[in-house]
């Protein structure tokens, strides 16, 4: 590489871009965690702005408190656990038999399940047949009917592709059969891809509501944090929702929102960097393949 | 090229039995796994579809819609009320209208992002940069309302706090979460603050593939920074653009659920309401129009498909890989 002056004045200038791109990344959250952290009478008087002013902890104290969202938190967590660990199964026994050359059949069932990624039936139909088989108002409605995604089932597929043929046909010869090459050989071959996409489920659960608002209506304590929040952030002006969400007081203190949000986001902000080399391959592979 | 041939053992083996037993015998555990997700698929993506025949029945959701009696004007009427219902029609428009805007203003975010990455000299800071750049992607967007209500309110948001002090007139505000044109541009400014850094990550895969040799090549013909970006970078680039770009053109009339939802408030309903929110108000929360919101989905899911294959056939007419 050349290079003169002027290239090292420029590559200032880009820094200073991007740090100024970090910092826009990073306000809103620091906003939140400060006003979280602050005495609700500096609040009053806008006087927080990136760094908390009177710092106590009542507000977490007062979140921990809460059983309705610790039951929320526990209940989500468990949740995302389940879904995710269903949906690695799902996606796996869904890509690795596409990956079989000679599987006759392999090209049509290739169709049948990307069309369903182009198409899709709509929301009504899916809520009116889901209330026919009289899955509302049930845990599983947020389970089964998103336990599989055919993007993540293509960049599973494409991961099993790029192990080296020769490895299968060994396996074969020594007689192993399809299920233990899959477990002896792919498996353990594909393990930055199967992390990525937990944690790309896994996101998807934890960040998920929507279903939730369609499909359940009654029964509040299968409500997914997301839900529970939307609820106490759109109404918590009024005490009535206060209450019925768990906090014993008149409409809900700013503080006491603020420290709901940071609950509900940190858990993925502690796991998500750690697998950031894999996630980039995983994103990589499927915009290939798609 | 080798003359000679190589003897090779195994591959004497045939490979492919014509033999159905045999074949059953090797692969039959294939079928068994795959019959999973085949029935989830049956049951949860193609079933559904059966449901579709609502759109053009009697407005009936006691009894499966193949017993229901059809709908007047041969089974169109409910799509002739939704274009004459001018709830739908401001809804066609709000969707329209932001995906246009998100695929104006969004579309280009990341590249632009991952040319400015790209071009980052220090290593361990690009992997920070980056890192914190994706962190929007993983938050929920009723984290993001929040954060945006917070940063973005009339009297105690951090940007107008900021404004009042500075101009020092209390009376400053910015509306832009209130006025509904300031709104579309918050919509749309989120959704790039969520998704641009996220983006990047294909970009950044695509410019790997680069050669070196271009760029010093580029380096020797005297080209400036600029001009590499322009004539090295962009060019390395551009199937990747294709694709997402027909993806994102399958999408016109799609509408997202979660952020439309999580962002509107009273005051902006008139510039809000997508059609996915227009259709979960009139058939699922309260409405009952189950006929009239499945007519507007499969009009959706329609237009959709159209959009997807014509974006796909131009991008194979240029020249492009296209994704099908």
């Amino acid at each position: 590489m050349i290079k003169s002056k002027s290239t090292k004045f420029g590559d200032w200038v880009i820094v200073f871009i991007c740090i100024l791109l970090i910092f826009i990344c990073l306000v809103p959250m620091l906003n939140v965690l400060a006003r979280s952290l602050s005495d609700t009478k500096y609040l009053i008087r806008n006087e927080v702005l990136l760094w908390p002013k009177g710092l106590n902890l009542d507000a977490y104290r007062t979140v921990l408190g809460n059983e309705r969202y610790i039951h929320s938190l526990w209940y989500t967590a468990l949740l995302t656990v389940g879904c995710t660990v269903l949906s690695l199964f799902m996606t796996v026994i869904c890509a690795y038999p596409l990956t079989y050359d000679q599987l006759k059949g392999r090209k049509f069932l290739n169709g049948f399940i990307l069309f369903t990624m182009y198409f899709s039936a709509g929301m009504i139909p899916h809520y009116v047949m889901l209330s026919n088989m009289g899955m509302l108002e049930t845990v599983w409605v947020l389970i089964i009917p998103s336990c599989l995604s055919v993007y993540n089932m293509i960049i599973m597929r494409s991961s099993f592709y790029s192990v080296p043929e020769s490895l299968r046909e060994a396996a074969e010869i020594d007689g192993a059969g399809p299920i233990r090459i899959l477990i002896q050989v792919y498996l353990p071959l594909s393990k930055p891809v199967l992390a990525t996409l937990a944690l790309f489920y896994a996101v998807g659960r934890w960040n998920g509501f929507s279903d939730a608002l369609l499909y359940i209506k009654k029964n509040r304590e299968l409500y997914p944090i997301q839900l529970y929040l939307y609820n106490i952030l759109q109404n918590a002006s009024s005490g009535e929702a206060a209450a019925q969400e768990g906090f014993a007081m008149p409409g809900l203190s700013e503080t006491l929102k603020m420290a709901s949000v940071m609950f509900a986001t940190v858990p993925i902000l502690l796991v998500y960097p750690w697998l950031q080399r894999y996630f980039v391959s995983g994103v990589t592979i499927g915009a290939v393949k798609g | 090229m080798s003359q000679v041939q190589q003897p090779s053992l195994s591959r004497e083996i045939p490979r492919h039995h014509t033999n159905w037993k045999t074949y059953l015998r090797r692969y039959w555990t294939l079928y068994l796994l795959l019959a999973i997700p085949i029935a989830f698929f049956v049951i949860f993506r193609y079933f559904p579809m059966a449901y579709i025949l609502m759109a053009f029945k009697k407005n009936n959701i006691i009894q499966p819609p193949w017993l229901v009696d059809w709908a007047k004007n041969s089974g169109f009427e409910w799509f002739i009320k939704a274009f004459k219902d001018k709830l739908f029609l401001r809804a066609l428009e709000n969707t329209i209208k932001l995906n246009l805007l998100d695929l104006v203003c969004g579309f280009p975010a990341p590249i632009l992002m991952a040319l400015i990455l790209n071009e980052l000299a220090f290593k361990r800071f690009k992997k920070f940069t980056q890192t914190v750049l994706y962190l929007p992607h993983f938050l929920s967007w009723i984290i993001i309302s929040s954060l945006a209500l917070r940063l973005l309110a009339d009297n105690d948001g951090l940007v107008n706090i900021l404004n009042k002090q500075m101009t020092g007139n209390p009376d400053a505000v910015i509306p832009f979460l209130s006025n509904p044109s300031w709104w579309v541009g918050s919509y749309i400014g989120l959704g790039i603050w969520k998704e641009a850094g996220w983006g990047t990550i294909i970009y950044l895969a695509a410019l790997t593939s680069i050669s070196p040799e271009l760029y010093e090549a580029a380096a020797v013909d005297g080209a400036g920074r600029f001009r590499r970006i322009w004539h090295v970078t962009l060019p390395g680039l551009r199937p990747t653009i294709v694709v997402l770009l027909i993806m994102r053109l399958g999408y016109i009339l799609g509408s997202e659920f979660d952020r439309p939802l999580a962002l509107s408030n009273k005051l902006v309903t008139d510039v809000s309401t997508e059609l996915s929110i227009y259709v979960y108000q009139k058939g699922i929360n309260g409405g009952g129009q189950f006929s009239l919101t499945t007519a507007v989905g499969l009009f959706q899911s329609v237009v959709g498909v159209l959009f997807l294959f014509g974006a796909n056939f131009l991008a194979k007419r240029f020249g492009e890989r296209g994704i099908m």
